[in-house]
């Protein structure tokens, strides 16, 4: 598959901070991709960058083969950004009329695809209404529908499911899912990391402005795994003592239990075939989240605010 | 260039179409004759009425002293400063025996402090009254006098300024008039459109729509296009406010009669003289209404008008993007709006005082180099355009002012587009001056 976007060496600078520092990676197209990282990391100024906003500083961006260019590729990719808004007193047709027409649609174009985007997400009978009156949640069902209302071919969401309730959450994801397969690439950022789980295929953590992973979910997990296995028996051996493995946690006829290096899970079945029968036995990966507060806890990633720059 | 027209409508239609224009176009107007009308009712009713007792030593001030609209004399008998105001009067003049020539004080005593207007009438009248008496003394008796002043007002002045080969008739006034008007009428409008400029863009910053625009539009065709659009908003609301002056005029005119009217053509016709024998002979109020045509008709209507339009447009665009720039650095907190305003406000201000001198003396130096530099040059040019080209300002003046107000809005709004660029997605910091300095001359 080739990629839709890469980066390469991307850095930008602000006056008191390294906001990006040399990142580089890519996107495949039709994938979900999940930018990750702490508060203040640097995804917002990545993101800005893509959807041409900003300039890097150094480093170059290959969007659909061809180098980034910010007056033409805009009407290829479409930006929620985390602080999102809208006019508050424009009526809601004519905000999206308006939002499609900045991306270069004509008026029948727009016209065709807002009705067809109202129509799916049941918000045909807002048409008159302002923004004013709507509450968080259906503004932000708005947003999400200027965002891919010119089909964009690249998907860049911020924060999406904030301050939606579970319904409309589960109809933006799978609104999400749909536009990934009908080709779209989807960047995802967020740090709600139950949602990458569900939902990206691939995704990269940055902190404190360098990317410090980059791989696809399962390899992630893979990665970081700890040799850490559930074991649930029917009864629980009065001692445990083996060179295969260590008990790290207890619960009733469930074990946590950790393999030692080189040694196997066969190592540990055996183990306690002898003694009990075992009812269930599985892998323990690690959460994302796990992985992130791993990762990002104790570094610098909550002073960064006042970190100064040191070339 | 597409994408700027889609914004100029929505700037633009959004604001013409809300009830609130149309309302403010209307109201506006309205509101200034009831103002008007409301301070000259106020001022009327205000001038209190003085019953004045005189106490002439002279004896010759009863039926010489003239009676003013609000102002009477009167001279009773035995009123003195002790008892006048329960006597009924207001004041008492008291007049002593004048000794020839010499120097002699009269003196007025009132319970209440008199205005200046007052003051000044009442020292008229005392002095006409003196003049009547040495006139009669030297021989000429009351009705000659009156008849003598009567006569003696057939002459007007009529100021002619060279123009090349032919000279034409000026009028101060009128001048001062237009150039005071149109110089007001700018700096109103600098302000009210700049702060709507201001506004918008505050709008789209702590409504956080700013991101979402710049990801569509550059920010500088999102800036332009706003101030364009609201630039379009204020000459839309101009025609409509001229098209309502006609309209009432025309209206104004139908209540005239046409007696009156065709006199006043027939004025127009001979210019200003009944020719000897006709027919009809002028009522006052045609001469009054043929009066103020021929006044109007002096000025050089398309010049002043060309130019209005001109450095209205100018003078807008000049201050409406630093409009823009400060609004784009302004966090929610709207008391930042008033501090980083300030050094705007200031030049307007400043400009505001220069044009109401330059009004009143349109050749000083300060008033010609006012007229060039842009900051000042929208107010204080139309004030000396009043006063004609190319006699009070030269062509090369007008060009030179014209020539650097493009060049300084050009200036400004590449200035201010670039501290707009970087303020609009700047979020809880305050934004120091330095700062903003810093992005306006930053290259790329």
């Amino acid at each position: 598959m080739s990629s839709i976007l890469q980066l390469n060496h991307l850095k930008k600078h602000y006056a008191t901070q390294k906001a990006v520092d040399d990142i580089s990676f890519s996107i495949e197209k039709g994938s979900i991709f999940g930018l990750l990282g702490p508060n203040g990391a640097g995804k917002t100024t990545l993101l800005r960058m893509i959807t041409g906003i900003f300039f890097p500083d150094s480093g170059d961006i290959i969007f659909d083969g061809k180098p980034y260019n910010a007056l033409e590729d805009v009407t290829k990719i479409g930006y929620m950004p985390e602080e999102r808004g809208l006019y508050k007193k424009m009526k809601i047709g004519e905000q999206a009329l308006y939002l499609a027409q900045l991306k270069g649609l004509s008026k029948v174009e727009a016209m065709e695809k807002i009705k067809f985007w109202f129509k799916r997400l049941e918000m045909e009978s807002w048409w008159n209404k302002k923004v004013e009156d709507l509450s968080k949640g259906m503004s932000q069902k708005l947003q999400f529908v200027t965002t891919v209302l010119h089909e964009p071919k690249l998907i860049i969401l911020d924060e999406p499911f904030s301050g939606l309730d579970p319904l409309n959450a589960n109809l933006i994801k799978d609104e999400i899912f749909g536009l990934a397969q009908r080709g779209a690439t989807v960047i995802f950022s967020t740090h709600r990391m139950e949602q990458v789980e569900e939902i990206c295929d691939h995704i990269v953590l940055v902190n404190l402005g360098k990317k410090i992973l980059d791989g696809s979910v399962t390899e992630v997990k893979q990665q970081f795994k700890e040799n850490k296995f559930s074991i649930r028996v029917k009864e629980v051996p009065a001692h445990i003592t083996s060179d295969a493995f260590e008990v790290v946690e207890q619960k009733n006829h469930e074990l946590i239990v950790k393999i030692n290096e080189g040694k196997g899970s066969n190592d540990v079945l055996q183990y306690f075939i002898r003694q009990t029968s075992i009812e269930s036995f599985n892998e323990i990966l690690p959460s994302l989240n796990e992985i992130f507060i791993d990762l990002v806890e104790g570094t610098a990633a909550t002073t960064r605010a006042f970190q100064t720059v040191s070339n | 260039m597409n994408k700027i027209s889609i914004i100029i409508k929505r700037e633009y239609f959004s604001r013409v179409k809300n009830r609130r224009f149309l309302l403010t176009t209307i109201l506006t107007p309205l509101l200034f004759v009831v103002f008007i009308a409301g301070a000259t009712i106020l001022s009327l009713k205000g001038k209190d009425n003085h019953k004045i007792a005189v106490i002439d030593q002279n004896g010759f001030f009863k039926g010489n002293l003239k009676n003013a609209n609000d102002i009477n004399f009167e001279f009773p008998e035995g009123v003195d400063t002790l008892n006048y105001l329960s006597k009924g009067y207001t004041d008492i003049l008291i007049i002593p025996k004048f000794e020839g020539t010499e120097k002699v004080n009269y003196i007025l005593r009132s319970k209440k402090r008199i205005g200046i207007g007052t003051e000044d009438l009442i020292s008229n009248r005392i002095n006409q009254a003196i003049e009547d008496k040495m006139l009669q003394d030297a021989g000429i008796n009351r009705s000659q006098l009156d008849s003598i002043k009567e006569k003696s007002k057939f002459a007007e002045l009529k100021a002619l300024e060279e123009k090349g080969e032919t000279v034409q008739e000026s009028s101060a006034g009128l001048s001062y008039g237009i150039g005071f008007g149109s110089g007001m009428l700018i700096y109103l409008t600098m302000f009210i459109y700049g702060a709507m400029v201001m506004r918008g863009v505050m709008e789209e910053k702590t409504n956080r729509i700013a991101e979402v625009m710049v990801s569509s539009v550059k920010p500088f065709e999102l800036m332009l296009g706003k101030i364009i659009g609201i630039g379009a908003v204020g000459l839309t609301q101009f025609f409509m406010w001229i098209l309502l002056i006609f309209g009432l005029m025309t209206a104004a005119q139908l209540f005239i009669s046409p007696e009156v009217m065709s006199q006043v053509n027939t004025l127009q016709q001979y210019n200003g003289q009944i020719p000897t024998g006709g027919m009809v002979k002028a009522g006052e109020a045609a001469q009054k209404i043929y009066a103020i045509k021929h006044t109007v008709s002096m000025a050089n209507w398309p010049v002043i008008i060309g130019c209005f339009i001109f450095y209205f447009i100018g003078g807008y665009l000049f201050y409406a993007s630093l409009f823009a720039a400060v609004g784009s650095v302004v966090n929610e907190d709207p008391q930042d709006a008033q501090s980083l305003m300030f050094p705007i406000t200031m030049p307007i201000i400043f400009s505001f005082i220069i044009m109401s001198n330059a009004v009143q003396d349109p050749n000083t130096g300060i008033a010609t180099w006012a007229s060039i530099i842009p900051f000042s040059s929208p107010m204080v040019m139309m004030a000396r355009i009043a006063y004609g080209v190319p006699g009070t300002v030269s062509y090369w003046q007008l060009a030179a002012s014209m020539i650097s107000l493009i060049g300084g809005f050009l200036l400004t709004t590449w200035l201010s587009g670039k501290i707009y660029r970087t303020g609009i997605l700047m979020y809880g910091k305050k934004v120091t001056w330095k700062e903003m300095g810093k992005w306006a001359f930053r290259r790329g």
